[in-house]
């Protein structure tokens, strides 16, 4: 009797977990890749099968090919921008003093904030008539800017907020990799008479690396999903130009009622995170090693 | 050589003043703009100190909407997922850590795979499961796919393997039953990461925009976010001063949070790091 529950009860003990898992994210992908070979409005009880038709039509979509070069332009420039600052500020920062940590906190209080606050903020702050940044750059000679108003510079304003909200998570999680690399290490190189380079190329980065590793994966995936500050400070535009992955999919299944389409592309960015993901953990096998 | 010393002394401090001005200005300014009145928004260069402060901004921004029905809708979904999460994750988290079982690595990898599928993929069929059970547009819609959490599983699993098991025997030798080792030896030893992970989950959710705004199509159910972010379509143009004070009430209550907790936080994530 008792038997039969320890053998049981592990399964008990997961099995509240596992069904939210498969009724929110594991059948909702299968029903997602059953629609993209489908034509479907959402309102006709018919679900037309079309093959690979959606995924044809998608590769000779402008507005598609555009809203995935957009996201990709989006991706390698906040997460490169992103990982490299967030390292240096966190080799800079990372001192024991109150004054830094004061430093550390205001560094990291935008990853606290809706993104919403932070989009209308911005918005308000990038105003090509009366916005601060232009006051800004008025103040120190340099020429303004349209910021979101114009297609050439909307993009990367919507970069730039990226960067500012998610630098400082970064930087806390690089500095809590430095502060797990063992003191000997270092204490063994200043025996050694190494310099500050030699100790930083022999000992800090290759014993932060893992976590490096891991942030610019969570950060791939997570750039991959840009919406919100697309979705209130431009909605995709001016001409198309902040268009995105994400917003492409949201507006085909909740403005224009294309689900074929929509699941599509949703299919899309399933492969994009698939190939990330199985990458990470393959790296991950193969060479990092968390202490 | 000392005087250089100095000097480098002062550059630091002048950089890391500049770095603090990157991330306090565009809050300052909010604060400031939330105050003026609309004539001050609208000139070039901009005003720092406005004239008269106004704090019926704040009313204003107060009244255009229902916010307190979205302030309410917001604390039960969030601290209904909360709640949820703590009685699904322990559990999960536990038996991964110290059982094996059948289909233990399988279960496992389903939960890792989940952690890697973001809401904005899969937004499209659950919209449509929901719309088929008559569920949108309710706080169950917006709670229910948070039931779980993967990553919270994942860290804690990894706490709870931390946890010595000679602990564990010297409990199991005064007969203690394995839900009472779950709650009364790994829970505590597990605080300050469970704590950790409720706080993210507050954070996640109290200021979700996605979420809400694909399930949502009524204020019955919106929550501050959503409810928020219509303060950009205001009618008769763009009222920059009414916007900010509607964003400061969503902003200020978290940011005090943060600073009076901050030293608890960020030592959180010292501690968790990204094992």
């Amino acid at each position: 009797m008792s038997g039969w529950f320890e053998r049981f009860r592990p399964y008990v003990m997961v099995a509240p977990a596992i069904i939210v898992f498969v009724l929110f994210f594991i059948y909702p992908i299968g029903y997602m890749i059953y629609l993209s070979f489908h034509e479907w409005d959402f309102i006709s009880p018919e679900k037309q099968f079309v093959g690979l038709d959606n995924f044809s039509g998608l590769s000779e979509h402008p507005e598609f090919l555009k809203s995935l070069e957009n996201t990709f332009v989006f991706t390698f420039f906040s997460v490169g921008i992103t990982t490299v600052l967030a390292l240096l500020l966190a080799l800079w920062i990372n001192r024991p003093t109150r004054f830094y940590g004061f430093v550390q906190g205001a560094v990291f209080s935008p990853h606290i904030i809706s993104l919403v606050s932070i989009a209308m903020l911005w918005m308000w702050l990038m105003d090509p008539q009366y916005g601060l940044l232009n006051w800004g750059l008025e103040l120190f000679g340099l020429p303004q800017s349209e910021w979101l108003a114009s297609p050439e510079t909307a993009l990367y304003s919507i970069i730039l907020v990226a960067i500012w909200k998610s630098i400082g998570f970064n930087t806390l999680i690089i500095i809590a990799g430095l502060q797990s690399i063992p003191p000997h290490l270092y204490e063994a190189a200043a025996l050694d008479q190494s310099s500050r380079f030699t100790s930083f190329a022999k000992i800090t980065f290759p014993m932060i690396s893992p976590t490096l590793f891991f942030l610019i994966i969570m950060n791939l995936i997570g750039s991959f999903q840009v919406f919100e500050t697309i979705d209130i400070m431009t909605q995709g535009g001016p001409l198309q130009s902040t268009n995105t992955l994400v917003y492409y999919i949201y507006e085909y299944g909740f403005r224009f009622f294309q689900l074929g389409y929509a699941s599509s592309a949703g299919v899309i960015l399933l492969i994009v995170l698939s190939i990330l993901t199985v990458l990470y953990f393959f790296l991950m096998s193969r060479r990092v090693h968390y202490q | 050589m000392k005087t250089s010393r100095y000097a480098l002394k002062g550059l630091n401090v002048l950089g890391l003043l500049i770095v603090i001005a990157i991330f306090a200005t565009p809050f300052v300014w909010m604060a400031v703009t939330s105050v003026k009145s609309l004539s001050e928004t609208i000139t070039f260069p901009p005003v720092w100190i406005p004239e008269t402060i106004r704090f019926e901004n704040f009313a204003l921004a107060w009244d255009t909407g229902p916010f307190f029905r979205y302030f309410v809708n917001s604390l039960v979904v969030t601290l209904s997922i909360l709640v949820l999460q703590l009685f699904t994750i322990v559990p999960a988290a536990y038996a991964f850590a110290r059982y094996r079982f059948f289909a233990d690595r399988a279960l496992f990898a389903l939960t890792m795979i989940t952690l890697m599928i973001p809401t904005q993929l899969i937004f499209l069929p659950v919209y449509l499961q929901f719309s088929s059970w008559g569920l949108l547009d309710t706080h169950l819609a917006l709670i229910l796919p948070f039931a779980a959490n993967a990553f919270a599983i994942f860290m804690l699993r990894q706490t709870f393997k931390q946890v010595p098991e000679e602990l564990l025997e010297a409990a199991r030798l005064d007969q203690a039953s394995e839900w009472k080792i779950m709650y009364m030896v790994m829970v505590p030893m597990a605080k300050p990461t469970i704590i950790t992970l409720l706080l993210f989950s507050f954070i996640t959710h109290w200021n979700d925009y996605f979420w809400p705004l694909v399930m949502t199509t009524t204020d019955a159910s919106r929550t501050l976010p959503v409810g928020i972010s219509a303060l950009t379509n205001v009618e008769g143009g763009v009222a920059w001063h009414i916007m900010m004070a509607g964003n400061m009430i969503l902003v200020v209550p978290i940011l005090i949070i943060f600073f009076i907790a901050q030293r608890h936080i960020i030592r959180a994530f010292v501690y968790t790091g990204v094992k």
